[in-house]
Order: structure tokens, then C-alpha cells, then sequence
């Protein structure tokens, strides 16, 4: 294989690790926000059954749970005596999307409860005498406000969930790190892996770029 | 008859009682100052009068119309206890102003979030946003900031702030406008810009309430004092009444000592 083939291999690899990325963060931000409300509901059961989520999902690993959900619907329809076994690989790509999307709405659940705890009382005192909704306070008040204060935090998550999308591997064999893999096993030489390296690199590099702007454009305001 | 009127109120926080029963009434147009010492129970009962606390007793009455019983509580529905907020105003020791908002923004805020609640049409809600945006301006007059209207809170001195929070506070035409001492917050040279805004205040016939360490200010600008003591009201009365010929001997120690302070 020429470097320019391995180059168009590893690219096609990528745009499915950005497949992931992208379907994950765009579920998981507002899926952890509910995870957050519920976890922070004032109904016992709740915030109970929440959290226990939370524990369980941020007490294993990511890969467990990426073969729970690849395999899980496959063996429950077995024993159910139906066949619904996970075969085609946009299904596995699907499942690997949902394992993603639960395990980092937990993460990202938890910036959020900091984010939402550490906005001052005041805020809403003031809010509450001015005759605003729970809603509109939360919205109107106190989200930008935690936006401003979770950047960091998210940025970190969200760099993690892009080298993250290599445990996808477990079941696919799309994403950027697999293709890596196989030229490597296939080939016989090592060096396509470390490329797929600089991919994960410039990518994150343009993240970083990304959110610091979005940081940037909140320094309007002081919290 | 009173045009406010508070009577019985009183609240505990687990076991601890306080306040004790208030009762007081209020004429249109006239200031209250609340003085007494720390833990004596005059923030609680601002917060009270402000549904920041609920009071466990209690009825509040304005213009001989009950607009809370506590006996009641259990029947207020949410929107019932934010209307009967919005009878009230409330300046905080921290101004607590919106950080992403511009002073403006502050202002128009809770007005414009009302109005979306209305059912209008277009042109009526065109309209009356525009009515928003001239009283925030006018109101910003008044507290002498019209040239900070874009600016965000972190770039305004701590007197500004608390001039715009007040602009803020009044943008909801309240009947009853409180201040939970308004200028403990601020440094010595920036109060004066604060209390003289609450002096201008009065001579635009609002009725406000303010709880106050400022001695002088509770002398020379209300009409009505109250000293607070353990939960109760300790002596009430003109200013004349309270701090010149004061009955209780709990009000003679409290004047005594904040008169050494100076």
C-alpha cells in the first residue's frame, strides 16, 4: 500500500470517528442536562434511581458497556425466542453511538450539577423576587452562567470522548483506530498507527482552538 | 385604614423561633427603616414579606385587600405566590444582578418575560416592548445612570450596581419597594450615591422599606422606625419616638452602643 492509499484508508476511518464524536456529543449535552435534572429532582425515587444510573455507568468501563449494547439486544431477543441479533455494521456503529451517548451524558451530567450548584443563591433570590418561572430562571438566569463556568471541565470530556472513539474497535472495524490496526496487521509495518496519531492530534488541536473561542466570548461577564 | 398592613407573622427554622409575631401597618408614600442587631430577625422578615421565606403565620394585607394568609398556603398555587410577589420589590445587600445582562438588559428582563406570558397580538406586543425599553431608560434616569445603560455588571462600581438593581426592582411598578441594607456591601464613599437615590425615591410618593444599619439615614429620611429585637418588634414610632426618647431598655443599649461606634 502506497501512502497515499493508507492516507484515503485512515481519512475514511476518520470521518466515522467523527461519525461517533459528532452523534455522541450532540446526544449526550442535552441528554446529560436531563440526567442532571433528574438527579437533582426533588422526588426521592427519582434522584435515587438517577444517581444509582450514574454510579453504575460511570463504575464500569466504557468498553463493557459498549459490548453490553452490541450484544445485549441480541442475546435478550434469543432467550425471548426471537431473533434480533445486531449483524450490519451501521447497526453496530448504532449501538456503539448509544453506549457513547449514555456514558458520557453521565460525565457530563455531573459538569452540569457542579455548574448548576455553583451559581450563587443570590441569582435566584433575585430571579424569584422578580416574579420569573422556575423555566425562565433557568434559562433566562442561570444557563449561561454555568455554560460560562462548565468550558473547562466539558473541554477536557470532549477531548477524552475524541480518543475515546478508539474503543469502538471492540465492535466495529470502521473507525480510525481499527483501520489503523488492520493496515498494521495487514501490512506488516507499525508506522500507519502512529499516523492515525497526528489525525486524533489535529483534530483535538482543533478543538481546543474551537472552545477557547467559545471561552473567549464569554469573558464579556464576570461570574 | 392602613395601605399595608403585616400582622402575626412569624417563622421558625427547625426549632428556632425567628420571629415571634410581627404586626405593623404602613401608610402610602412613607419610608420604614428596620434597625436592630444582627439575628434580631429584620432580613428574615424582608425575606418573608418577599415569599423568599414563607411565613408559617400570618396574613399580609395591601389596600385593605388580603394578599396572603398563611392559613391559606396549602390553596396558592405557584403563579398565585409569584403574583403576590410582584406586589413587592426587593434591593439586595448584593445586588445580585444579572452578570450576563447589560444594566438595561437587567432591567427589561422580568417585564419582557412577563409579556410573553400575555396574550397580544403582534402589533400590541411590538408596542409594549417599546413601553419596556422607555421605562428601563427612564428609570435609569432616575438613578443617574442613563450613559451606563450598555455596560455589564463587572464593569460598574458597586454603587452603580446597586443603583441599577434598584432601577430593576422598580421596573415592575411594585407597591411596596424593600432594601435589605443596601449599602453594607459598599465602601464608605459609595454609599452616599445609593441612600441618595433611596432619598429621591421618596419624594416620588414610594413606599418602601429598608433594613438598615445606617443610623443616620434611618433618622433623617423615614418616617417610620422599627427596632427589632429576638424576633419581635422592640419599639416603633417617628424617628423623633425611637431614637430620641426611646421606652425599651433593649432600644436604649442598642442606640447606646451604635452611638460609640462613631
Amino acid at each position: 500500500m502506497s501512502f497515499l492509499e493508507i492516507s484515503l484508508k485512515l481519512s475514511e476511518g476518520f470521518l466515522y470517528t467523527l461519525l461517533i464524536f459528532g452523534v455522541t456529543l450532540i446526544c449526550a449535552l442535552p441528554l446529560g442536562l436531563l440526567i442532571c435534572f433528574g438527579s437533582r429532582s426533588r422526588i426521592k425515587i427519582v434522584s435515587m434511581i438517577t444517581r444509582a444510573f450514574v454510579w453504575v455507568i460511570r463504575g464500569t468501563p466504557l468498553m463493557l458497556q459498549i459490548i453490553f449494547f452490541d450484544l445485549g439486544p441480541g442475546l435478550v431477543s434469543k432467550s425471548l425466542g426471537i431473533d434480533f441479533a445486531i449483524r450490519s455494521e451501521w447497526q453496530h456503529l448504532t449501538m456503539v453511538c448509544v453506549a457513547f451517548t449514555i456514558n458520557y451524558a453521565c460525565y457530563f451530567s455531573e459538569i452540569y450539577r457542579g455548574g448548576i450548584q455553583s451559581v450563587p443563591a443570590g441569582q435566584y433570590e433575585a430571579a424569584s423576587v422578580l416574579g420569573l418561572t422556575k423555566s425562565q430562571t433557568f434559562f433566562k438566569v442561570v444557563f449561561l452562567q454555568v455554560v460560562k463556568r462548565i468550558i473547562a471541565p466539558m473541554s477536557n470530556e470532549i477531548i477524552t470522548l475524541v480518543k475515546d472513539t478508539a474503543l469502538a474497535s471492540v465492535v466495529i472495524r470502521l473507525d480510525l483506530f481499527t483501520v489503523a490496526q488492520n493496515i498494521v496487521n495487514k501490512e506488516v509495518i507499525l508506522w500507519p498507527i502512529f499516523y492515525a496519531g497526528v489525525f486524533y492530534l489535529l483534530f483535538n488541536g482543533l478543538l481546543t482552538i474551537l472552545l477557547g473561542k467559545l471561552e473567549k466570548k464569554l469573558d464579556y461577564f464576570k461570574v | 385604614m392602613a395601605f399595608f398592613e403585616v400582622s402575626n407573622i412569624t417563622k421558625s427554622f427547625d426549632k428556632t423561633e425567628v420571629l415571634k409575631g410581627i404586626d405593623f401597618t404602613l401608610e402610602k408614600g412613607s419610608v420604614l427603616s428596620i434597625i436592630g442587631s444582627s439575628g434580631s430577625g429584620k432580613t428574615t422578615l424582608l425575606r418573608c414579606l418577599n415569599f423568599l421565606e414563607t411565613p408559617n403565620t400570618g396574613t399580609i394585607k395591601i389596600n385593605g385587600e388580603v394578599i396572603f394568609d398563611a392559613a391559606s398556603l396549602k390553596s396558592y398555587s405557584e403563579n398565585d405566590l409569584r403574583n403576590c410577589k410582584l406586589h413587592f420589590g426587593l434591593v439586595f445587600q448584593s445586588f445580585n444582578l444579572f452578570p450576563q445582562y447589560t444594566a438595561l438588559e437587567n432591567i427589561t428582563l422580568a417585564p419582557l418575560m412577563r409579556l410573553k406570558a400575555e396574550k397580544l397580538s403582534k402589533e400590541e406586543k411590538k408596542q409594549k416592548k417599546e413601553e419596556i425599553q422607555k421605562k428601563a431608560l427612564e428609570l435609569l434616569d432616575k438613578v443617574g445612570l442613563t450613559e451606563k445603560a450598555d455596560f455589564y455588571p463587572c464593569t460598574l462600581s458597586g454603587g452603580q450596581q446597586q443603583r441599577v438593581a434598584i432601577a430593576r426592582a422598580l421596573a415592575l411598578s411594585p407597591d411596596i419597594l424593600c432594601f435589605d441594607e443596601p449599602t453594607s456591601a459598599l465602601d464608605p464613599e459609595l454609599t452616599g450615591e445609593v441612600l441618595k437615590v433611596i432619598k429621591d425615591l421618596k419624594n416620588t410618593d414610594c413606599t418602601m422599606i429598608v433594613v438598615t444599619h445606617e443610623m443616620e439615614f434611618a433618622k433623617n429620611v423615614s418616617d417610620k422606625v422599627i427596632f427589632m429585637a429576638n424576633g419581635i418588634i422592640e419599639e416603633c414610632g417617628t424617628p423623633e419616638d425611637v431614637f430620641d426618647n426611646p421606652k425599651s431598655s433593649i432600644t436604649k443599649a442598642f442606640l447606646r452602643k451604635s452611638e460609640e461606634l462613631f
